[in-house]
Order: C-alpha cells, then structure tokens, then sequence
C-alpha cells in the first residue's frame, strides 16, 4: 500500500467526493503515472497543478473515463467505481471540459447542450424544452445569449459557457475544467471566476488545472501538484504560497521569478508603423478592424503590446508580416518605407513573426525537429538546391544549446515534444533566420514555468543583442516582468505607451479598457 | 523530466511497434512472395518476376509523381485518364499525323520517339499545370478538380482519336516498351530511374523538404515564408510530367495509344501509393515506401493470375487492400499520438 499524506488526517464532516488512491498507467516505454493520489471534498475548487509532462492530463484522462488505469483506485462517493468509457463518467456525475472545446459549431447552443440526450419523445425533439431547458440554465451562469443562436457566432468565453452549460444540464457533481483560462482576456477570467464560485456554492466541486499561478490563490481552496508521473505534495492553498508551489512544481529553487531589471538604453528605431488602418469588408465581415495604429519599436529593446483578446494586436502583427493587407498605413523599416505583400517579403527585409497558435499555425507535428527548425532558414543551411545536413547539423546543435531544447535526435518528430520544447523549436526557427525585428505572439501560452522562464531570458538576450522584440502577450505580469516599453491596444486602436517602470497591472488595466486614445503617455 | 524518460525509452529501441509499422509493407511483400512461390513454383522464375516488374513500372511511374501529390495532402484522379490522353499525342507525333495512324511500321513519315516523348510529357505538363491552377487560384479542392480531369481528358482522349487505337510504331520506338538492357526490361529501368531521383529530390532536396512541409501544415508553411500555392502548383505538374512519361512507354510496350488506356488505374496508383505508408492527411511518406507499394500490388495481382483468380476478384482485392492501408496508417498514428 501507499504512504497516507498527511493531509489525510484533517477532520471533515463529510469525507471526500472523490478519492483516487495508487494509480499508476504506463504507456509503451514510459511511465506516465505512479502511485499518484488526488482528493476532492464537497464544494471544493482544488487545483491540480503540475508542469507540462506532470501527468495531469493522463491523470485526468483516467478519471473521465478516456483511459483506463494499470492500478489503482477511484471512489466516488465512497463507492469504488471503474469508467471504461467517458459517457460511463458522465453518467456518475463527473464531466470534463477540455482546452480544446467538444463544439458543434455549426448547432445551435440548445444542441449542443443537449447533444445525445435531446428532450423529447423517441423519435422527435422537443426544440421548445430544449430551448427553456437551456435558457434556464444559461441565465445561472450568466450566458445573455438565444439558446437558438448559433455556437459558430459566440466568443471564446462565450462556447466555454456553452460547455459548462452542458456540464450543469447532465446534473454533474465534479466538473474537470482543462486549463480554461488559457484562452480569455482578463475580463473573461474574472468573470469566469465568478461562475466556478457561484457553481461551487451549489455544492458543486471543480478540478481546475491551470498554469497561471496567480488564479490558484484567487480561486482554489486546495490544490496536488504533480511532477514526472510522481505525486509531490497536496494541501490548503492559504497555507502556502507561489515560491513553495513552484518549487514543487519544478523540484527546484528557480530565483526571483521576475527579478528587477532596468531598461536599457536602446538603438534606432527599427520599425515604425503608422496609421495602419484595416476596415472590415464584404470578403471578411468579422474581421477585426483596425484604426490609425502608430507604434514604433527600437533595436535592443523588448515593446510590450498588451490589450484584451479581439483588442487588434494579433491583426496589427500579421498585417506588418504580410500575411493579411490593410488599407491604408506606412510602415518603415530601418526608416525605409516597406508593404509586405506575403511573410517570405517580410521575412527577406528581416522581420521574423511567432504566430499565437503553436500548434496550428507554428510547427509541422508530423515532421522531423530538423525540418521544422531550419525550414525558414533554408538559404543558411543549402548548398545550392540541397539540404546540406552537416550545415544543418551545425545550426541545429547550436540552437538546441542556447536554447536547451530537450529532444531525443533531430530526427524526432516535432509531436512528441512537450509544449516548452516545440515553444523553443519555434523559437529556434526564427533565429535561425537572425532577424532584426522579432514579434512574438503569446511566447508562452500553454508552457510549463521552467520553460517559461527560459523564453523570457531568451527574449532579453535577443534584446541585448540589438534585436527589435515584440512581445504579445494577454498575461499582464508577462508584459511587466520582460518589456522595456509598453503601448495598449483596444479595440483595434492604440490607446496608450508607458515605461515599465512607472506600470502595474492596474495603470495597464486602465489603459487596456479606456475609450479616448492617448490617456498617459510617458514615454521611455 | 517526463520526455527525458520518453527519449530513453526511444534511445533502447523499445518501440517495436513503430518499427514493424515502418517496414511493414516490406514484409508484407516478402510474406507475399513466399506465399505465391510456395503454391505455384513458376512464380519464382526470372521470366515471371521480370514480367511482374514490367507491369508495375508504368502504375509505379505514375506512382511516384502521385507521391509528391498526395505528400501535400492532395489527390489526383485524373492520371488515367491523361495516360491515355498524352498516350494519343505521344503516338500521333510517331506516326506524323492522325491520317496515319493505322498503318503499321514505316507508314508516314513519323517524327521520331523523342518527339514523341517529348510532346507526351508536354501533354503531361499542361493539363497538370491547368489542375493546378484551378486548385491554388479558384480554391477548388484537388479530389473535384481532378475528378474533372478524369472526365475531361478521357474525353479528349475519345475526341483526339475519334475513338479509335493509334498503333505500329518505328522499332526505335517500341524499344522504350519492350526492349532489355541485359537481361532487364527498359521500362523497369526507366521506372527504377525516376524512383531514384523522385526521392534525392524529396529526400536531400530544399524542394522535398518544403513538400512536406507544406503537406504537414500548410498554415505553418505559409508563416514561415513558403509560397504554398506555388508547391501544390508544382506536385500537379510534377504528376503531369510521370503521366506524359508513362503514356509513352505504355504506348511503346503495347506498341499501341488507345483511349480507353489506363481505366481504372488512378486507384492502383493511389493504393500502391497508401500501401507504401504515405499519409492520405499529407507530410509523410517516402517514395520508397511507394517503390514496395507499388511492386506489392503488381506481385499480388501476377499471383491471383497464376492461381487462376477471375480478375473480378482481383479488382475486390485491390478496392479491400486500400481501405485496410488506410485503416493501418490511422492506428498507427492514433498509436503514435497516445505516447
């Protein structure tokens, strides 16, 4: 038998809802999980915490029914129970919410609330109960939407609504939500906050796995960290605190997180872009538009752009890189006017993008470490029309160093690494091409702290080493721990520029969310 | 670290499973050969085996070209259809002139084989490059546009040659169908040839190496500077190329350009193609994998003949072993991704 944690002693009126006890799951070669423990209590938040690799997935996917554990036991209630299947969880009570939503986009919110389980008779839909089922339990969460209204049409905070919505209607007792933050601008999260408060004084219990910190002290009442398949430690989240979680998480002491930095003196300007304007039209009627954006950004120095989610700064980076045209607007490099009609034009005049989405937009799962980080750098590592694979070899090992990529051979596929290392092939094939101005959209989204830290140093260095860094990110301390300067964007317009040093997340906050442009603006 | 473990695991080689799955269609070849050789000895003769290797040649040359397609998560079914069209040209242009086209030997004054070749694999060329237009500039996915190929160059094929057989060619010609280099047929020679270079090109080529990319994540590829619509352009005529090639060595061994050529043969070029382990999804395959492909349908076909299989069966076999490829390479990756 295990070790019984301490924690194990606490005296509490009812016992626990859930009580996984010795799970183990190995998977061909590796062992993901052993002996791992995890307990929830009525109308608790617990947090789950653990670096990309933990475990907290497969951990989680053994509870819902989507994978069957090797050993080990799951009691629900004080009953011993086994899923084979993730209906059979569902229909004990336990429902996940994953990052990636279980949508129909083209249904309607009422159906997918209900997919499989429509009310009615045997062979027809009653679309009228349907609808006031959904409304019903929309209005508790606060979902301001016609349960008719297409999920196509919704926001991102909106569909994950729609999926707690549909938790709530199969009358779950724990819901299981997969880093549901990762994706919302500030405002979502705190509103989302809300809802998993309001739903746990309905004596619901939550499963939150993030890796904003942060959220744990805002939200949860205990938390288990996992590390290398291994249980660490659990416990009251008020007893604790940010350092000695990390260094549970990590198994080491990683510093200040954000130590004290000044700004540095920085170069010219290398790209200055001005006006740039971007209507909507009949081709893209969703579009986000964007409104005389001026911005400049020095060589040497990291411009931070911070700004809620649909705020324009994904679209002002893509219009700049040329992968989408604008209407109207300058843009100068190294003082020179430029229009980039496609990223190869771009990247020719020395402007490297790291798009947001890893995984859709970035690496080619399929493929060799190899080729995805030398496929933009082609011209460095060929002779003539051939690959020349020791040149190749030569770069690779160069970026695997600065970088420490960990990573079996070059020959590994790019799927198989954890989020911090495909983060830094990423990385790697951008500098490969040793730009002069680099932007990077959301560097760190989905990525375990040691890495985290790790891109953040990289990014500085690049900075030191003259380079033009831009950084997008929607996590505030993010913007504060590593620009020099920051300008905010809402709406499509740029409604503000600060040093870091006179920032908080409050000033920015402010500035995120003000109408007029140009509010403070001090300059570095 | 979790994924230190992980590469250790791969470091000792534990992975058997990825490793059969590699070579599988390699031994699945050698099962078939064993098998076949066991119940009828005549197929283990260097006549036969020669014999199988010329019929393979022309499906493995349009094989090969299909690679590069289906590499970019496309598909061409128009290839059978374009074989026996350039196939038509290829022969008019040996003959001199459609007015000619029944006599046999020396009749008209011909314009020679390499003509012939040569205005085949431009037959080729063109109608790829169209396909590939309407794919990268009208955004018509490759399975439609193609299946309009398939229609409309048998129907030029039919309207080139007003239905009839185009045949008797110069000797110079038909050498390019039925002649030996040693004890080797040429077009074996021809298709082993292309292989060869088809994979320097997708192996150490920066070329190859973009195909694959932009067959493995075409948004990627876009972002990081490839001109993807220029690549898919490309694998439409580099498959046009291998059909305008294989027409004219089909019409040199049948010593004969017929528009009814070729029917049916986009689906054993697909599925020697699949059985060879490349990803109908895009971004993975080799042109080896297609090489062993391609001579496992031919052996397995040439098998059931000696056996005395009705061809009916032969075509049920065919359509059963495309799906269970297709079936492999889904487990196999649904396997990949749980590690």
């Amino acid at each position: 038998m295990f070790n019984r944690p301490a924690y194990l002693g606490d005296s509490r009126a009812d016992g626990p809802i859930l009580k996984m006890t010795g799970v183990s799951k190995r998977f061909p070669g590796v062992l993901a999980l052993e002996n791992v423990h995890l307990e929830v209590g009525p109308s608790e938040i617990h947090a789950l915490l653990g670096e990309n690799g933990a475990g907290k997935s497969t951990l989680l996917k053994v509870l819902s029914g989507a994978q069957s554990a090797d050993a080990g036991e799951i009691e629900l209630f004080g009953e011993p129970v086994a899923f084979a299947t993730p209906h059979d969880a569902q229909r004990a009570g336990i429902v996940t919410i994953y990052q990636e939503f279980t949508l129909a986009p083209d249904m309607t919110i009422a159906e997918n609330v209900f997919i499989g389980r429509e009310p009615g008779s045997r062979l027809f839909v009653s679309w009228r109960r349907m609808a006031q089922e959904t409304k019903a339990i929309a209005e508790r969460i606060g979902l301001k939407r016609d349960p008719m209204t297409q999920v196509r049409d919704l926001s991102v905070a909106e569909q994950q609504l729609v999926e707690i919505a549909r938790a709530l209607s199969m009358q779950s007792r724990l819901i299981i939500m997969d880093e549901p933050t990762a994706a919302l601008s500030e405002t979502e999260v705190v509103n989302l906050v809300r809802i998993v408060r309001a739903l746990k004084a309905e004596g619901l219990s939550i499963i939150f796995v993030t890796h904003r910190l942060e959220e744990v002290f805002r939200l949860c009442d205990r938390y288990t960290v996992l590390r290398d398949g291994h249980y660490v430690a659990s416990g009251r989240v008020a007893e604790t605190n940010v350092e000695a979680i990390i260094r549970m998480m990590v198994g080491r002491d990683v510093g200040a997180l954000y130590g004290e930095r000044p700004i540095p003196e920085h170069g010219k300007v290398a790209l200055e872009v001005e006006g740039l304007t971007r209507r909507r039209n009949a081709r893209d009627p969703n579009a986000i538009e964007l409104i005389g954006i001026s911005l400049k950004a020095h060589h040497g120095e990291i411009l931070g752009l911070a700004g809620l989610v649909g705020a324009g700064r994904t679209e002002t980076a893509r219009a700049i890189f040329g992968v989408d045209a604008f209407d109207h607007g300058t843009i100068r490099v190294d003082g020179k006017e430029v229009r980039f009609s496609s990223p190869r034009d771009a990247m020719s005049h020395g402007i490297g993008l790291v798009p947001e989405d890893r995984k859709k937009q970035a690496l080619f799962l399929s493929l060799a470490i190899r080729t995805n980080i030398t496929i933009a750098a082609q011209d460095e590592v060929s002779r003539g029309w051939f690959i020349d694979e020791r040149k190749e070899d030569v770069l690779i090992d160069e970026f695997r160093k600065l970088l420490s990529i960990r990573m079996a051979s070059p020959e590994q596929a790019a799927g198989q690494l954890s989020g911090g290392n495909q983060q830094k092939i990423v990385l790697a094939r951008w500098l490969a091409l040793r730009p002069k101005i680099l932007i990077v959209d959301e560097p760190t989204r989905g990525i375990d702290i040691g890495s985290k830290i790790e891109v953040h140093n990289l990014l500085i260095d690049m900075a030191k080493q003259g380079i033009a860094v831009i950084v997008i990110s929607s996590e505030l301390p993010e913007i504060l721990a590593i620009s020099d300067r920051i300008v905010t964007m809402r709406e499509g317009r740029v409604t503000g520029e600060i040093a870091r040093t006179a920032a908080t997340q409050e000033i920015l906050m402010a500035m995120m969310t003000a109408h007029k442009s140009g509010a403070p603006a001090s300059a570095a | 670290m979790s994924e230190a473990r992980l590469e250790a695991a791969e470091d000792r080689g534990v992975d058997v499973f990825g490793f059969v799955a590699r070579f599988a269609p390699l031994l699945f070849l050698i099962v078939l050969m064993i098998l076949f050789a066991a119940i009828q000895p005549r197929f283990l003769s260097q006549i036969n085996l020669f014999n199988v290797m010329r019929q393979v040649s022309i499906t493995g040359l349009l094989a090969v070209g299909m690679t590069f397609v289906i590499l970019t998560a496309g598909i061409d079914l128009s290839v059978g259809s374009l074989l026996a069209f350039a196939g038509l040209v290829a022969a008019a242009v040996a003959k001199g002139g459609l007015e000619n086209r029944f006599t046999v030997g020396q009749g008209g004054v011909g314009y020679g084989w390499f003509a012939a070749a040569l205005a085949a694999i431009a037959v080729g060329l063109a109608c790829g490059w169209l396909q590939g237009l309407a794919i990268t500039r009208l955004k018509v996915p490759p399975f439609v546009v193609t299946l309009g190929g398939m229609s409309a160059f048998r129907g030029a094929a039919l309207l080139f040659a007003a239905g009839g057989p185009i045949s008797g060619f110069q000797p110079s010609f038909t050498w390019w169908g039925q002649g030996k280099i040693g004890p080797v047929p040429v077009p074996v020679i021809i298709f082993l040839l292309a292989a060869l270079i088809a994979h320097i090109v997708l192996r150490y080529m920066r070329y190859g190496r973009q195909v694959y990319a932009v067959g493995g994540n075409p948004e990627a590829a876009r972002l990081s500077g490839l001109n993807v619509n220029r690549i898919i352009m490309s694998v439409y005529v580099i498959m046009g190329f291998f059909a305008g090639l294989g027409s004219f060595v089909l019409a040199a061994r049948l010593n004969s350009a017929e528009a009814v050529a070729g029917t049916g043969y986009e689906l054993t070029v697909i599925a020697s193609v699949v059985i060879g382990g490349t990803s109908l999804f895009g971004g993975a395959g080799t042109i080896f994998g297609t090489v062993i492909g391609s001579i496992l349908i031919g052996v397995l076909l040439n098998g059931l003949v000696l056996m005395n299989v009705s061809s009916y069966i032969q075509q049920i076999v065919i359509g059963v072993i495309i799906v269970l490829a297709v079936a492999f390479d889904t487990f196999a990756k649904s396997r990949r991704r749980k590690v």
